[in-house]
């Protein structure tokens, strides 16, 4: 027995080890998901009092499939057979290879991304469900009754790898529910709090993990890259009344610099493959603005070449939006204001549109026409402190 | 996901009267209807919580300045076309979900199982007090 020292980090990295386990038993993803689950709230218990055992993987394993045993025989004993047996005769697989092939299941097209998200945060995450509702802000019944329609879907499909054909369109949605997961936590939309440290700091722990699952891919090394370097601003984005402080007005001395250095590393590493996809160029684009001094300082001609590259890859208007800006900082403010015209009509209804062309107009020294847009922008925003910082730029440009 | 407000405003100009003035074959009709739909919202994880309010007769109306003793008036308000019936909170992947929703609301039936047609309006949340759930 040990302390129980690093027992939630503990449990949280076996969880998708013992879920494959039982699945790999039971083949039954519903129960033994329930199980895995019930398993660990019972560690949580059981570990705090007495100690970590000297084979936490075997404690779970063994409980897991006494609770699963449990709840066959409160489906009257369905599958008796199985439930007797013992999890000490599975066949050995890698845990990676375990968690990769959860984290395929969890992140199965069937699903809407949110549940897709929700899904994950509980069976690879080893999340509680109460905690993922919390991070969501809804009750905790509400999430039960999606984690339960989730699996539900995916009641059927196998616990497998993908086949060769289907493995690298399965692995961007992986790659797209953990991003979500990152930025449903880096900048909720609807939220109090702009940061919901938990899912962030949850999606960078599974991005690791797949990561280590599947080395040498540029996009999952460029996701974890984006992530790290995105995060690492996260003391630095919000100001001591919960305000929303842009790049431009950050203290980069805040700015968490191990991260940083590590994002740079990974997305050097990633780049270097060569052929180069939307994560990685974020990624790039992010590691220029983490190592520069300041806004004025950054190398923005860098900045602009990659918003040209990126809009070959994928052409959003928000892509256009960021390319806009770089362009004013490279070329003035004209340069960019031109940019933005043909997006009138696909973003009439964003707030973001106004809001940039509020900082260029700023830039230009048109103070009027900066507070309108700023003004425009801050009336149409969903997000509470984004309206606080708008409006605050509305009311700092009126004479 | 997003939360929207789901509020169902019950409009006197629809010419559908009230639902104390209903064949209870019909209310029964209604109220199954939206069970239904709620149960199925609810089953989805999509739906958060609902209400339905009283009638605005028993409603009371409430201004203060924080110095003098607060004003209160009681209902009902027969100026009023359009009073707030009741209210659901969505949590749902897009507001085409919400309004998606939104429509089935506003279809639920009426006397003579005739839809409705009701106003529904759809609000997204802007803030959430976190301690709150």
């Amino acid at each position: 027995m040990t302390t129980t020292d690093g027992l939630e980090d503990l449990l949280r990295e076996l969880a998708p080890q013992v879920l494959g386990v039982v699945i790999r038993r039971y083949g039954d993803f519903d129960r033994a998901e329930d199980a895995v689950q019930e398993a660990l709230i019972a560690a949580t218990t059981h570990w705090r009092r007495n100690g970590i055992p000297e084979n936490p993987r075997g404690w779970l394993l063994q409980t897991a499939g006494r609770k699963l045993t449990d709840i066959h025989r409160s489906e009257q004993a369905r599958r008796r057979r199985e439930s007797s047996a013992t999890l000490d005769d599975v066949p050995e697989v890698s845990d990676t290879e375990d968690s990769l092939k959860l984290l395929f299941l969890c992140c199965h097209p069937a699903l809407t991304p949110a549940s897709a998200v929700a899904l994950t945060l509980r069976a690879v995450g080893g999340l509680t469900t109460a905690e993922i509702a919390r991070a969501f802000l809804v009750p905790e019944a509400t999430m039960a009754q999606r984690i339960s329609r989730a699996k539900q879907t995916l009641a059927g499909e196998t616990f497998g790898m993908p086949s060769d054909d289907d493995r690298a369109q399965r692995l961007l949605a992986v790659l797209k529910v953990l991003y979500l997961m990152f930025n449903e936590g880096y900048a909720s939309t609807a939220g109090a709090d702009l940061v919901r440290v938990d899912l962030a700091t949850e999606a960078i722990r599974l991005t690791r993990m797949l990561a280590t699952a599947v080395p040498g891919d540029g996009e999952v090394t460029g996701v974890l890259a984006l992530m790290l370097l995105t995060d690492a601003r996260r003391p630095a984005r919000t100001g001591p009344m919960g305000e929303l402080v842009p790049l431009i007005e950050q203290d980069r001395s805040l700015w968490n610099r191990d991260q940083i250095a590590e994002g740079v590393v990974l997305v050097t590493r990633a780049m270097a493959h060569g052929v180069v996809g939307e994560y990685e160029l974020q990624a790039s684009i992010a590691a220029v603005h983490d190592t520069a001094s300041s806004w004025e300082e950054t190398d923005w001609r860098q900045i602009l070449s990659l918003y040209e590259l990126l809009a070959k890859v994928v052409d959003s208007p928000v892509v256009t939006l960021n390319r806009a800006v770089a362009a004013a900082m490279v070329h003035g403010p004209a340069a960019g204001l031109e940019l933005l015209e043909p997006l009138d009509e696909q973003l009439k209804a964003s707030y973001r549109l106004d809001a940039v062309r509020g900082h260029l107009y700023e830039m230009l020294g048109d103070g009027d026409r900066a507070a309108d847009h700023f003004r425009r922008a801050a009336r149409r925003t969903t997000s509470l402190p984004e309206q606080r910082y708008l409006a605050g730029k509305a009311a700092s440009r009126r004479r | 996901m997003t939360k929207f407000l789901l509020l169902t405003r019950h409009d006197s100009e629809l010419g559908v009267p009230p639902m104390d003035q209903w064949d209870p074959a019909d209310t029964n009709a209604h109220l199954a209807y939206l069970t239904r739909l709620n149960d199925e919202l609810a089953a989805n994880g999509e739906l958060v919580e609902m209400n339905a309010l009283v009638a605005p007769e028993l409603a009371r109306t409430v201004t203060a300045d924080g110095l003098s003793m607060p004003v209160i008036t009681d209902g009902p308000f027969p100026e009023t076309k359009e009073v707030l019936a009741g209210y659901q909170l969505l949590d749902v992947e897009s507001e085409e979900r919400a309004l998606e929703i939104a429509a089935l609301v506003s279809a639920a039936p009426g006397p003579d199982g005739v839809p409705m047609r009701q106003r529904i309006e759809v609000r997204q949340v802007m803030w959430t007090r976190s301690e709150h759930v």
